[in-house]
């Protein structure tokens, strides 16, 4: 047991070892949203009637941390499919250590990433006025939660990572399924102009959900939501910790699985 | 003893389409090496990565160091080294981070793991490119390094698939000679390659495969001698060729082969050093000045064209031409 803990930290260590040998990576990965942040904030954040106290930051912020988190799949799928094309999955099954350490690692590894980008994130939304106004208790659950939230999209990315093997095809793969489900949401824009149907899709949408519950934990009312009045709309946040729950508790021991057979 | 031995392995691909190991058996004694030599898709890789627990067959068993891979997987991870056939690093992180990260999920403590990093890098030269990351390095620091990370435990059971392919060929001649030096410390080394000559230089014994079956085994003296034995070649000047042949004909009884592009005149002796004696006698007389003559044991090359009926590699092909003229003098 203590072996296997000793074993996935040595890969996190990895993951944090090429963060300082190529920073390159952590400043687009950071620089990114924090671009998302400036132009959502400016382009749309003047022809969106908010009709919130501060403006349309303050919807707009937990939007963009939701979708920046969902995308830790990517991160996720494109470094193992990396490791599978350069055969570093082959060395590390060849090895005597525990079956999950692979996997975990680098899923703690993408979360630890992901401390990074949300500070930077915060920080400057700050700048160009957002305002969390529930306490530090319920600001500090909400990034607790953007990171859980993260850590379980993680697990798709495994499972994509080593089933593609392909670092390349893995990228289109994630960015073609994660860029619909953050747009067919809350994040952005109300789902009030959408067609009943894909409102009724984008209530249920985990996206939603999770910003849902951010708006409520950053302390901004969810004006965005809860149009077609579904009950995960209503239960944000519970909701996302059910979905949160299902993703690992599906995803983890089918990744795991995948990964002991893995042939490339 | 055995310290590997496959029994009737068997694994397809595509629903029994592509049968990548078709039977394949073998076995090596300890502390010997066996090169296992085919063609590129004979099944050197899916061999190895059996052996090595990353790949359950569909039939057949298999022992390394007397346990059964199957059924305890992590029991041989424990004593196994492979280095596979293109270099699997982090090549964003340094060669230091390798060895060390690699030690420690050997389970060497950190200590121990610093150590043996720094034993490991003098040893194949890259101590100075050690904190330099490995997309910085040549293919044969790369695969030196590879190799280092492949011996942080010192295996008893050493998998090297295709350890020179890629190579330029002072990073080959380097590479030889650390795995000359690993033999020497007695593991036991299962090594792949598509190069005839390298099978003949490194391994004690060879298994040629083809199609996912051992086609032929024995040391490189027994397989050559199993197409036949010696050839007399003889290189004349162009306008020499059609007497020379009719002396080498009278020596040798039969038909000689002719490369009239490279005035080679070449055919079988059964007694070998006295036809060679005859021959230049013959020439002698003749007043015929060879630019070359000698005795030609069949290489390794030949033996795989006799076996499988086609070439090995057009790579290949190339440095046993390249060797077999410098063996000519
Ligand atoms: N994952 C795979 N899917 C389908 N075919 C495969 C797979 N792996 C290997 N093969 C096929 O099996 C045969 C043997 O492959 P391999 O062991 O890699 O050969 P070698 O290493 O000798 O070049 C080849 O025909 C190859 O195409
Ligand atoms: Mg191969």
């Amino acid at each position: 047991m203590l072996q296997s803990v000793s074993d996935f930290l040595v890969i996190t260590k990895r993951q944090l070892l090429q963060m300082i040998r190529i920073p390159e990576v952590l400043i687009f990965a950071t620089i990114q949203p924090a671009m998302f942040v400036l132009l959502f904030r400016y382009v749309f954040g003047g022809a969106i009637d908010s009709g919130v106290d501060g403006g349309y930051v303050q919807l707009l912020m937990p939007g963009i941390f939701v979708q920046t988190v969902a995308f830790t799949l990517a991160a996720t799928a494109v470094g193992l499919a990396a490791d599978m094309q350069k055969g570093l999955i082959d060395r590390f099954r060849s090895l005597p250590i525990s079956r999950s350490a692979v996997v975990i690692g680098r899923t703690v590894g993408d979360t630890l990433q992901n401390v990074v980008t949300l500070v930077v994130m915060g920080l400057v939304g700050f700048l160009v006025g957002w305002r969390p106004s529930s306490g530090p208790v319920k600001i500090f659950l909400g990034f607790l939660f953007l990171l859980a939230f993260g850590y379980s999209m993680s697990w798709i990315g495994v499972l994509i990572g080593l089933s593609v093997r392909e670092e390349r095809v893995a990228q289109n793969l994630v960015f073609m399924t994660v860029f619909p489900l953050t747009f067919l949401s809350n994040a952005f824009a109300p789902t009030t102009g959408m067609p009943k149907v894909l409102q009724y899709f984008a209530e249920w949408n985990p996206v939603s959900t999770m910003v849902a519950a951010c708006r409520e934990l950053f302390g901004t009312e969810n004006i965005f939501g809860a149009t077609a009045n579904s009950w995960p709309s209503q239960n944000p946040i519970l909701m996302s910790l059910i979905y949160m729950i299902l993703l690992v508790a599906i995803f983890a021991p089918i990744s795991v699985r995948k990964y002991v057979r893995v042939s490339k | 003893m055995k310290s590997i031995i496959a029994q009737e392995l068997v694994k397809t691909y595509d629903k029994g389409a592509v049968k990548a190991l078709d039977g394949l058996s073998l076995e090596v004694e300890e502390g010997t090496v066996l090169g296992l030599l085919g063609p590129n898709g004979a099944g050197k890789t899916t061999t190895v990565r059996v052996l090595a627990t990353l790949l359950t067959p569909d039939s057949g068993s298999a022992t390394v160091a007397g346990i059964d891979v199957l059924k305890h997987p992590d029991e041989v991870r424990k004593i196994i080294g492979l280095s596979g056939q293109y270099a699997a690093l982090d090549e964003t992180l340094t060669g230091w981070d390798n060895l060390t990260m690699f030690g420690r999920l050997y389970h060497l403590n950190s200590a121990a793991s610093k150590k043996r990093a720094e034993e490991l890098l003098e040893k194949f030269s890259l101590t100075d490119a050690a904190k330099r990351p490995i997309r910085t390095y040549s293919g044969g620091m790369r695969r030196r390094l590879d190799l280092a990370a492949s011996l942080i435990v010192k295996p008893k059971v050493l998998f090297l698939d295709e350890p020179t392919t890629g190579l330029d060929p002072r990073g080959r001649m380097e590479m030889w000679d650390v795995i000359d030096e690993l033999v020497k410390g007695g593991v036991t080394l299962l090594l792949t390659t598509q190069y005839l000559e390298e099978a003949d230089h490194l391994a004690d014994s060879i298994a040629v495969i083809d199609t996912g079956k051992v086609i032929a085994r024995g040391t490189a003296d027994e397989l050559k001698n199993q197409v036949g034995g010696e050839r007399l070649e003889i290189t004349v000047e162009v306008d020499q060729i059609a007497a020379a042949t009719k002396l080498v004909e009278l020596v040798s009884g039969t038909t000689p082969t002719v490369d009239s592009g490279i005035r080679r005149i070449s055919a079988p002796v059964s007694n070998g050093s006295a036809s060679l004696i005859q021959v230049l006698r013959l020439l002698d007389d003749a007043k015929i000045h060879p630019l070359d003559i000698g005795l030609k044991r069949p290489s390794l090359d030949d033996v795989f064209i006799s076996l499988t009926g086609h070439v090995a590699e057009v790579i290949s092909e190339e440095v046993v031409g390249g060797k077999n003229a410098a063996k000519r003098k």
